[in-house]
């Protein structure tokens, strides 16, 4: 009985089940890792503050992205 | 359905969301922005009140001047520069959001990947948007000094972090409790806890007030068209994503049937 050995899994159904799809934490973390830096550091760079922390000295980022950050509502003045 | 397509699929979405945020803000909010930027400049005409928004050029410490003699010329900031900002944050967003939908797959209850995404999402939008926005609302230029911008920037940040934490609590809370009692407890235990924690941080931060006397219809203007820039980038980071990934599952679907069929043959 061929049909037996085969999945429960209706051909033309929905496919496997939701839990079935999980990828491995360990296989996720060190995307996870360096993805939530990434944003952290562009974060910072957009939302900097006076230039203070930005590489290149000054305030070039900071006056350049100005219309951004007020708009997408981080602090400024 | 790796990692690879939820990431590949959230950049690509975060990079619509900054064209689509950059289209919202450059029609709905410049004209807030230049509104203030004139009030500001009338006002500065008149008297230096010493927030650090003088004209003067020496006067670079205490601030940056918005007028046409502003290290970066207004037409500047409010295109390219504006662009810059809103495709780095959606890509930036996207990408994350990306990575936290492959994480949410086959882990939030029954959902199915398209709703998986879609939540993680909107969870996204909510925590780091939407709850610092009622906090901490976004502020048009002329408001706010220039010598309070460091703590302003500490609280905010210190919000939003609490706001992400919580939500990432209250999705474990509600997965645990779904566990044990079943979905609709497991859902309503992680919603009233993140509520809670967020009202009792909201109530903890200290209040920012600096407006003054600034207008409160062009504050409310800009305030509108701020969270309209916001909602835009969170709209299409879910929509695109979902939409993709939602298309990624049908054919990893359609190629297991396949080899199900094959291998039932």
């Amino acid at each position: 009985m061929a049909h037996a050995i085969s999945s429960p899994t209706p051909i033309s159904g929905t496919g496997p089940a939701p839990s079935d799809l999980a990828i491995p934490i360990r296989e996720l973390t060190p995307w996870l890792v360096l993805g939530a830096l990434l944003a952290m550091s562009v974060l910072v760079l957009i939302s900097s503050v006076q230039g203070a922390i930005t590489i290149p000295e000054g305030t070039a980022i900071h006056e350049w992205v100005h219309d951004g950050r007020h708009l997408l509502g981080f602090p400024c003045h | 359905m790796s990692t690879r397509t939820f990431l590949v699929h959230g950049l690509v979405a975060g990079l619509l969301a900054g064209l689509a945020a950059f289209v919202v803000a450059y029609t709905v909010g410049e004209p807030q922005v230049d509104r203030a930027i004139a009030l500001e400049e009338a006002a500065g005409a008149t008297a230096t009140d010493g927030h650090g928004h003088a004209h003067d050029h020496d006067d670079a410490s205490a601030g940056h001047s918005h007028g046409e003699d502003a290290a970066v010329s207004r037409t500047t900031q409010s295109t390219l520069g504006l662009a810059t900002g809103t495709l780095a944050i959606g890509v930036v967003l996207g990408g994350l959001t990306g990575l936290l939908a492959a994480l949410g797959l086959g882990r939030l209850g029954g959902l199915r990947p398209a709703g998986s995404t879609a939540l993680v999402a909107l969870l996204g939008a909510v925590s780091f948007s939407v709850v610092p926005f009622l906090k901490y609302p976004a502020t048009p230029p002329a408001v706010g000094s220039g010598e309070t911008i460091d703590s302003r920037t500490a609280v905010y940040f210190g919000f939003l972090a609490v706001s992400v934490a919580a939500v990432v609590l209250a999705v474990a809370l509600a997965r645990r409790v779904a566990r044990q009692w079943g979905g609709v407890p497991g859902v309503l235990a992680g919603v009233a806890a993140y509520v809670v924690a967020v009202a009792v941080a909201a109530v903890a931060f200290p209040k920012v007030d600096e407006l003054g006397d600034f207008p409160a219809g062009i504050l409310w203007d800009f305030r509108v068209a701020s969270l309209l820039t916001l909602l835009a980038m969170w709209a299409v980071i879910g929509a695109v994503l979902t939409l993709l990934v939602d298309r990624a599952w049908q054919r990893h679907s359609a190629v297991q049937a396949r080899r199900e069929l094959a291998a039932s043959l």
